[in-house]
């Protein structure tokens, strides 16, 4: 295919318009943001150097009553906020999955019951079990087996990069990428898929990878966990590089193997990072959409809660299911969410 | 962190705001060149006294169509001042909904499903068209299409564009050289296709991948060999739901579409067998005609613009369409679609609008800029370029020709656009056909 770089001027003139509107305003906000407290603070300077010239005693900044009012005022934009945008919504929903289709009628707890009796959404509700199973299993244990294996270790910097560069990408330009992995073409013909050319060297038959379950499933948690196991290794390397020496220094005294230092002493102290890697994956994992609607739109039984909720709300205009499968979605999160803020307060406390 | 993201937040925001404030200027040009009294004019006369008044348009029209149907009303804007704002989004159908329920709906959208326009009926928030508009359109339309925007009596809106779907691709310039000819009815259609067979060849190419759209073409297949073996009326009892989705006339259909799409020796030429049709996408499934890998490739009049750059498509040229022939030689089922001017808003005009693009001056207006077809009468086949929308033209205006509008289309949403797409993929991928028709019966909403 060519490209006609006269044809498509318009084009790279509105990038460029956008480029240059973006910097603009950008630079601009940052420099307000700099210069304006700046300036603040350098009046206060000024004026503290004024008053201790004249022989004032610097004291702690008194309270003035009516401080609470204003603290509220201060908090106002972000309780109004979160009421408009998380809390009434979260109300809203669910009303909205007592009733029926169009929002008309209470229908009680036919929309749960849809969802259990509905074999395509059995499937959907297993789906999506089997994701935030594997997923922040899998992402987890390859990072952190690759962040104890570069450690120290010559290129390190290059070896993390490697791995962290999928975090960069975005989920449907991921799915994009492994779609074409995938991807199919007739025996006898040329493939275009990665996977498929592979095991036409190897002398096998080309596959429809994306078309039979369970494998499909596996196949896109694969994707999942390419973009994940990134962020984990990030995180948990980080916590490891963070073990004080002298505790490294003491076991090594003591005469530990490799696999007892990393049993007894790396893992307990990167503890809490691990917990939160694997929060995170997991939230991120019942969260899952992208990658599900762009390879196969959960065709061929690879469904998952939030894309069945897109569609049924959205597509069909099924409001009740859909906002059924958002409130069980929400629900299977909540566990998860107060798990991690109690340890959060454990840490804070410890 | 909140505070940071905030700050991103506004940052974007700024972004967006001059970015579209420059993308305006770029496309803005000077509305008010008072034409209005020119001779040019003389045929915008009835829908003048709206001058400086605005109507925004939304539909799923992008890109270069999108221009093209900015460039179609320019000269009413001009002569009649009213600024029409167009906006095209690839999630029509999702965001019409969000729009029309937040209370931003637009004064008009060009709707492509019945289905959908009978939703935003049935909940109050469509406007019955003003008297001028319903002239016009029962003027230029035929009784056929007026029906499907016709909800309890009231009628909602004029079709717009249209599109012939019951066509099946081919290779004149392939059939010349092998001394095939085209068919003209189903019998001698197989008997084509097991003579293609017989010589190496595997007759029919098929996609139905189309990202979330996927299944959809396999519908099509489905409504089109219904209208052939059940009829019309059948299929207007099917669409509305007064038989049910797995009657046995459709369990018929079925099956007769599965002779063709699930028989390993017809498909998938170019791409491998049968299941290879559920993975192959809509855009490419009809591609291997122009590398000889496959011969007919069953697909609605735009597939036209889907084959490569250079491809000759013209009665004698490398690629062509053929109607997709009836059991019967004399009865011209024909299925296809197209769109719907509703309004949201009845201000004049809005109603200048709607019936502005009911009438013969805009349907020829448009045609002149090419690709594109719609069944207005006062559509001057002259003025249609394009070979493969003159046949469409052609079959829409045929007063012999028993027009349906895409039965999925006409079907609600949980069906039309859900499980009967699904549907049709498990099919493909295996699933017999009474399970499958089954299953979407018992999606049907109650």
């Amino acid at each position: 295919m060519d490209f006609d770089f006269a044809a498509e001027q318009p084009k790279f003139l509105m990038l460029m318009y956008g480029l240059i509107a973006f910097v603009m305003v950008v630079g601009g906000l940052l420099l307000l943001l700099d210069v304006v407290p700046a300036f603040f603070a350098r009046r206060r300077e000024a004026r503290l150097v004024a008053a201790t010239a004249n022989g004032a005693v610097l004291t702690g900044r008194p309270r003035k009553p009516g401080e609470g009012i204003f603290a509220l005022f201060f908090l106002l934009p972000t309780v109004l906020l979160l009421l408009i945008g998380l809390v009434v919504p979260a109300i809203r929903t669910t009303l909205l999955s007592f009733m029926d289709g169009r929002s008309e009628n209470f229908v009680g707890l036919d929309n749960y019951a849809w969802m259990l009796t509905d074999d395509s959404i059995v499937r959907v509700l297993i789906n999506t079990l089997v994701w935030v199973l594997l997923v922040p299993l899998a992402a987890t244990t390859i990072g952190l087996l690759y962040a104890v294996m570069v450690d120290r270790a010559r290129g390190e910097a290059l070896a993390k990069s490697l791995i962290f560069m999928p975090m960069a990408i975005s989920f449907v330009g991921a799915s994009i990428i492994w779609k074409f992995v995938y991807a199919f073409r007739g025996a006898g013909q040329d493939q275009i898929g990665l996977l498929n050319q592979f095991v036409v060297w190897f002398g096998g038959e080309p596959k429809q990878w994306l078309l039979d379950s369970p494998l499909n499933t596996l196949l896109l948690i694969v994707i999942m966990v390419w973009i994940q196991a990134g962020f984990a290794m990030v995180v948990l390397s980080a916590a490891i590089k963070a073990i004080p020496g002298d505790i490294i220094e003491a076991a090594r005294l003591d005469g530990v193997t490799a696999w007892q230092m990393f049993w007894r002493v790396t893992l307990p102290s990167i503890r809490p990072a691990l917990i939160v890697v694997v929060v995170t994956i997991t939230i991120a994992t019942l969260k899952v959409f992208d990658i599900v609607r762009t390879t196969t739109n959960g065709n061929y039984e690879t469904s998952v809660i939030a894309n069945e909720m897109y569609n049924q709300a959205f597509r069909y205009g099924q409001n009740g299911h859909g906002a059924a499968l958002a409130v069980v979605l929400f629900i299977l999160v909540i566990p998860i969410v107060i798990y991690q803020i109690r340890n959060l307060r454990q840490q804070r406390e410890g | 962190m909140a505070f940071a993201r905030s700050r991103q937040a506004l940052a974007v925001t700024g972004v967006l705001g001059l970015a579209l404030g420059v993308a305006a200027c770029g496309t803005g040009d000077d509305k008010k060149s008072d034409k209005a009294g020119s001779a040019e004019c003389a045929a915008y006369e009835k829908y003048q006294g709206n001058d400086g008044k605005k109507v925004s348009i939304y539909s799923s029209i992008r890109d270069i169509e999108a221009d093209r149907l900015e460039q179609s009303w320019k000269e009413f804007e001009d002569c009649t001042g009213i600024e029409i704002d167009h906006e095209g989004s690839g999630e029509f159908e999702a965001q019409l909904g969000v729009r029309v329920d937040g209370g931003n709906a637009p004064d008009v959208a060009f709707i492509p499903q019945p289905g959908l326009l009978k939703r935003f009926v049935d909940s109050g928030k469509l406007k019955p068209v003003g008297a001028d508009t319903k002239a016009m359109a029962e003027q230029n339309y035929s009784a056929d299409w007026l029906k499907y925007s016709t909800v309890n009596g009231q009628f909602y809106g004029a079709p717009l564009g249209s599109n012939v779907k019951s066509f099946v691709w081919y290779s004149p310039k392939m059939f010349k050289e092998k001394g095939w000819t085209v068919p003209t009815t189903w019998d001698d259609l197989i008997k084509l296709s097991d003579q293609i067979a017989a010589s190496g060849m595997k007759p029919w190419c098929a996609g139905i991948e189309s990202g979330d759209a996927t299944g959809w073409p396999a519908t099509d297949w489905i409504e089109d060999v219904l209208l052939r073996t059940a009829g019309p009326d059948v299929y207007d009892q099917w669409t509305t739901h007064g038989i049910p989705f797995n009657d046995p006339k459709v369990v018929e259909a079925v099956n007769k579409a599965g002779t063709i799409l699930k028989n390993e020796k017809y498909v998938n030429g170019g791409f491998g067998g049968v299941k290879s049709i559920a993975t192959t996408s809509f855009q490419e499934a009809g591609v291997p005609i122009t590398n000889g890998k496959c011969a007919l490739h069953r697909q609605a009049s735009f597939y036209a613009n889907q084959w490569p750059k250079g491809t000759n498509v013209a009665e004698d040229g490398d690629v062509f369409a053929f109607y997709f022939p009836g059991i019967d030689p004399e009865k011209k089922p024909v299925l296809g679609g197209g769109e719907f001017v509703a309004a949201f808003a009845d201000r004049p005009e809005v109603q200048a609008v709607q019936t502005y693009l009911a009438s013969g001056e805009y349907a020829n207006s448009r045609a002149k800029i090419g690709d594109w077809v719609s069944a207005n009468k006062k559509l001057d086949i002259n003025n249609v370029p394009n070979p493969v929308d003159k046949l469409s033209v052609g079959i829409l205006q045929d007063p012999k020709t028993v027009f349906r509008f895409d039965g999925s289309d006409l079907m609600p949403a949980a069906v039309g656009a859900g499980t009967f797409w699904k549907g049709m993929v498990s099919w493909i991928n295996g699933k017999d056909t009474t399970t499958v028709l089954n299953d979407i019966e018992g999606s049907w909403p109650k």
